[in-house]
Formats: C-alpha cells, structure tokens, sequence
C-alpha cells in the first residue's frame, strides 16, 4: 500500500491553493462538514426510533414481523455490492482510467435502482396490508389478510393463535408508531439514493463529454464519500427495521 | 511532493467480501434465540460493517490528521445525542409528580 503520484501537481490546482495537498484536503473537510450535518438528520431519527422501542418493545415486535427479510437481506447485498463499484470508480478516476470508471458509475447506478426497485414492492405490500399511517393504517385488518394468507401456524399476537380477533387490538396505536419511523427512516434513506442517482447521472453524461470538471479526481471522490455514507445508514436500518429479537 | 493516496483493487474486494459474510452472519445470528444478546450481536456486526466502510471505502485510514478530526466528530456528537437514552431509564428512580 504505496503512495502514488496521481496527477502534476500543477494541474487542476486553485489559485486560492498551495499545493494539491491542501486542496484536496479542504475537499474531505468540506464534504465531512455536510456528512456531519447528514449524521444530525439521521441521528435524530435514530434515537426516536431507540426511544421508542425502548417504550412500545412488543408493539416494535409485531410491527417488524410484517417485513420482508428476504427483500431486506437483498437490498442490503445490493447496496453492499454498490458501495464496491462506486468504490472502484473513484479507484478509477484517481487513476484517471475515464472509460471504467464510467462503467462503475454505470453498474453501481444499476443497483441503486435494484435498490429502490425493491423499495417500491416492499412499500406496495404496506399499501396492499393496510400499514400506511395516514393513508389506509389498520392493524386489525392487516392481522385478518394475514391470516387469511396464511397457511402455517400463526404466531404474531395471541389472540390471532387463540382464533379470535380483539374488536381493537391493544397494541394497534403502538405498532402504528412502529410504521411511521420503519416509514420515515426508510423513506429519507430513498430520498438519499435517488439524489445518489442523479449525482451519478450527472457525473456519467459529464464524463462521456469529457468535461474539464471532472476530470480532476476529487468531486467523484466526493460523490464516492456521500454513497458510502447512504449505504452505512442502511447497515444500521437493516438490523434495527427488519432484525427485532423476541 | 504531491501523493494521493490510492487503495488497491485487491483492498476494496477483501473488505466487500468481509462486509459480504457479516451480512450473512448478522441474518444468521438473527435466526438464533439469544434474548438481549441478539440486539448485542446485530449492532456489534453494524458497528463493525460500518467501521470498515469507513476506512476503507471513505479511505478515512488514509487521510490527513485533520480529516480524521472531522470526519468522526459526527459520529462522536451521535454518541453525545444517545446520551438522552439516560434519561428514559433513570426518570422512574425518584418519584415525582405527574411524570
């Protein structure tokens, strides 16, 4: 693991600059400043969502066994795999191979549709199972259509195994708190990928141009550290929305 | 004299590998009746997953003093926010009225 010369040192540097050196680390500081503020934004969803479960542990249960881990475990693959190609690609615009590193953008804004591909069927099955808070929540409803579908022993709350339905299941207003962050947090996240996908696109058409501004290295690298920020927020959803233990 | 740093290709495929198998295992653990510790072992492996994008993706493990400052100050204010959780367990321990 070598240090190596990427590019002149007089090349593409500012006048406001010394050396490549200290631009390019204004550059990291730069971009980290807004990661910071990003991790705010998330952050403060993150703790309502640790507050919470903390209040409503069984509630958070239920709610969660209406997730889809297959999809879940997918879509975490998928984002894993995009943060490897958009690592490659700023790999490849450091050594300024323009050919593939647009092909990395390429396969890497792929999977971030696969990504939001997934999103929609999941976020479809919540508007089918009556789980959108504000728009059709019913957790009674949505409890019946399960067991309807169901062929296997039901488990979710014991009144559905002893056979019977509550007329208002106590942990309804509970579970629907549930929805609202699994929806909150996930739909920042989504918005967070398709901004991702339109940086991406930019970046492809102004690459195919052979643009000035992309050449220099640094703003792809800038793009790389905002998409492994998104994927590391995923990390952290994926175990907390779709993962809850008894 | 003007360096960069450039992470291998062979780094980025060892790290994806690693992040690929603890994803693996954070569904298999999950599978596993451990009570509490399930919580335990899914965040360690997020923490974990989250440290090596960090470093190695971020290219954090290669970058100036400075930028190692800034970028886990977010990260150290995340865990100053988390503080709050104290008070939703210690709020109970000395009765007061209408709480």
């Amino acid at each position: 693991m070598s240090s190596q010369l990427v590019q002149p040192s007089e090349e593409y540097l500012w006048e406001q600059y010394e050396d490549r050196k200290q631009q390019d680390e204004s550059y990291l500081v730069g971009m980290w400043t807004f990661l910071s503020t990003e991790i705010m934004f998330f952050g403060a969803l993150f703790i309502s969502y640790a507050v919470y479960r903390y209040k409503y542990p069984e509630a958070f249960y239920a709610g969660h066994e209406y997730m889809n881990v297959a999809l879940g475990t997918i879509n975490t693959a998928v984002l894993l795999t995009s943060s490897l190609t958009m690592a490659l690609a700023v790999h490849f615009a450091q050594k300024r191979k323009r050919w593939m590193q647009i092909g990395m953008l390429v396969i890497t804004m792929f999977l971030a549709f696969g990504f939001l591909g997934v999103k929609f069927v999941e976020y479809g099955d919540k508007f089918r199972e009556h789980l959108v808070p504000g728009y059709n929540f019913e957790w009674n409803q949505a409890n019946v259509n399960r067991l309807e579908a169901s062929t296997a022993p039901i488990n979710i709350i014991p009144s559905l195994k002893a056979g019977s339905l509550p007329a208002d299941s106590a942990i309804s207003h509970d579970a629907q708190m549930y929805f609202i962050i699994y929806f909150a947090m996930t739909g920042l996240h989504a918005i967070h990928v398709i901004i991702g996908i339109l940086i991406m696109m930019v970046f492809i058409v102004m690459l195919v141009a052979n643009h000035p501004s992309v050449r220099y290295h640094m703003p792809m690298e800038m793009l790389g550290l905002y998409w492994h920020f998104v994927d590391i927020v995923w990390i952290f959803l994926y175990p907390l929305l779709y993962l809850i233990p008894r | 004299m003007d360096t960069h740093h450039i992470t291998p290709i062979s780094v980025y495929v060892k790290v994806y590998v690693i992040l690929m198998l603890l994803l693996f295992a954070t569904w298999a653990i999950s599978r596993i009746q451990l009570g509490p510790w399930n919580n335990v072992a899914a965040m360690t492996i997020a923490i974990i997953k989250a440290t090596l994008v960090f470093l190695f993706f971020m290219g954090v493990k290669y970058s100036s003093k400075l930028t190692w400052v800034w970028a886990t100050a977010g990260f150290l204010w995340l865990l100053v926010l988390f503080g709050v959780l104290i008070d939703y367990m210690s709020r109970g321990w000395i009765p007061v009225k209408g709480w």
